[in-house]
């Protein structure tokens, strides 16, 4: 009996000390973080977007500044944190990098066909990352505010619910596997809970976010394909209704959350 | 390495390159570590590049994380309270190179740098500074992990 | 011609600290692709400083230093208005010079 007893306590120092070295860990990755926050460098991406905006390109050598990304031609701060929305001249529902491409062809006279199917980091597609980092910058430290008012985002909302729910691939995964409840953890990132506001700066509050792991600039696009790409589903294309409904989403879930973008990522 | 073999590589190709370019002064270029410092592949080497042993002092401190989540990116950094401190270096002791930065502080600079190094994996960031012509260091340990599949 | 470098400068006190994060790839040249060729070296290997034309201080980095470098220094003796300059110089010869006024 006694030892018992004593294999017992030992397990549960064992125990506790296991939750302490994990708290040790947990606090020594926020410092970690905590540093990277002085000099992003997201912002080099930022200082890219906002050259390309003013600069005339394309085939009709025109700027962005006349692009109307919801809030009216040229409209920059607030426009983010009010994205998805529904627009009007495209009958569509529109995150804020299909909308950017859609400024590209009407104002610019790119091909946004061919924009689209562009890999992320190459080539225009690589300049829209850059442009998407500096508008969503526009509304830094502004809270999430999207128009949920017409059929068309309140209908997108519920298919993004949908989709977040939706289990399939190889491994049965649905969004919500990792994002479906609070306290889950993959390695050493929180998994946050999408369903609801999960707080500022966290979630859609975090993206477009420069990842340090591979030095690249991700928008919300990216981190969606991606995320597609972890549940061994096949990955959606560049601005499908698929990414805009879970976009709609999520961000209206994340009302009068704060964006903290542009971020940064392990 | 014999010592006129070092001389005549400090005073030859990347060296004077340095010094043509402006970027090293002559002083500078005789106190000062060399481009080839940066290939050496052990941290006694890398300390002989620099000048020979340093003397381990409180005085020096090396600024990093307990814990980096990724490698790619580790803030490192080091400060230093000794007077007339002049050179700083980073190593990073476990990476193929270990010398990874050197810092040349002129009078009215702090001796307070700080960078991003890559760390392949957990080890003993060394800072090593030289104040009065001497040599003094810092040791602390990093861990570095592979957080990645989230966030 | 490089990408820009981002550059803050503030003064508190007597005391200026800058900020810079620069914009390099920093190939190490051990790394490999994924054919298996070793992706050349190409990374920042001086860094200069000056403050009104004199130098604030020097650096010399190598493929160790992340990719897009970020550097932070201090130094004394520097007021609002003035220009803090880095400039800096890869292993291929290619350079760039950014300027910052302090704040």
């Amino acid at each position: 009996m006694k030892r018992h007893v004593l294999a017992l306590a030992a397990l549960t120092a064992l125990g506790q000390g296991a939750a302490w070295a994990q708290d040790a860990a947990a606090e020594g990755i926020a410092k970690y973080r905590e540093m990277l926050q002085d000099g992003n460098p997201a912002e080099l991406f930022e200082m890219k977007g906002e050259e390309l905006w003013k600069q005339k390109r394309g085939p009709k050598n025109v700027s962005l500044e006349q692009c109307d990304l919801g809030k009216g031609p040229g409209v920059l701060k607030g426009a983010f944190v009010e994205l998805p929305r529904f627009f009007k001249d495209t009958g569509r529902v529109q995150d804020m990098e299909s909308r950017l491409v859609t400024c590209m062809e009407t104002l610019q006279g790119f091909n946004a066909a061919e924009i689209m199917k562009t890999p992320f980091g190459k080539g225009e597609m690589a300049n829209l990352t850059a442009l998407a980092t500096y508008v969503a910058t526009q509304s830094k430290g502004m809270r999430f505010a999207l128009p949920y008012n017409t059929t068309e985002e309140k209908t997108m909302y519920e298919v993004g619910k949908r989709l977040f729910y939706m289990r399939g691939g190889t491994h049965d995964f649905s969004c919500a596997s990792c994002h479906g409840q609070e306290g889950k953890r993959i390695r050493l990132q929180d998994l946050p809970d999408l369903t609801k506001n999960p707080g500022d700066g966290i979630g859609f509050a975090a993206w477009p976010a420069y990842r340090v792991s591979n030095s690249q600039m991700w928008g919300m696009q990216l981190r969606l394909n991606d995320c597609y790409r972890q549940q061994r589903f096949p990955e959606p294309k560049f601005g499908s209704d698929v990414t805009i409904a879970l976009a709609v989403y999520m961000g209206v879930n994340a009302k009068g959350a704060e964006s903290i973008v542009p971020s940064i990522k392990r | 390495m014999n010592s006129s073999r070092r001389t005549a590589l400090k005073t030859t190709g990347a060296f004077a390159t340095l010094i043509s370019l402006g970027l090293v002064t002559q002083s500078q270029a005789q106190a000062a570590v060399d481009r080839a410092s940066f290939q050496v592949k052990t941290v006694e080497d890398a300390l002989k590049a620099i000048g020979g042993q340093a003397a381990s002092s409180d005085q020096v401190t090396v600024v990093s994380p307990d814990i980096a989540e990724n490698g790619a990116v580790v803030p490192v950094g080091a400060t230093s309270k000794l007077p007339n401190t002049t050179e700083i270096y980073l190593i990073v002791e476990k990476n193929p190179t270990p010398l990874s930065a050197a810092f040349f502080i002129p009078a009215g600079t702090a001796a307070d740098v700080q960078t991003r190094l890559k760390m392949g994996q957990s080890t003993n960031v060394v800072a090593v500074v030289k104040a009065d012509g001497k040599l003094f260091s810092a040791t602390k340990e990093t861990k570095v992990t592979l957080g990645g599949c989230g966030g | 011609m490089a990408d820009p470098m981002r550059i803050r400068a503030a003064v508190a006190g007597d005391e200026v600290t800058v900020r810079v994060l620069m914009s390099h790839p920093m190939e190490p040249g051990t790394r490999k692709d994924a054919s298996g060729n070793t992706i050349p070296a190409h990374f920042i290997q001086d860094v200069e400083a000056t403050h009104n034309g004199k130098s604030v201080l020097k650096a010399m980095f190598s493929g160790s230093v992340s990719q897009n470098p970020f550097l932070s220094f201090k130094f004394k003796g520097g007021a609002k208005g003035d220009k803090v300059a880095v400039k800096w110089v890869d292993n291929k010869g290619d350079t760039r010079t950014d300027e910052a006024t302090i704040a």
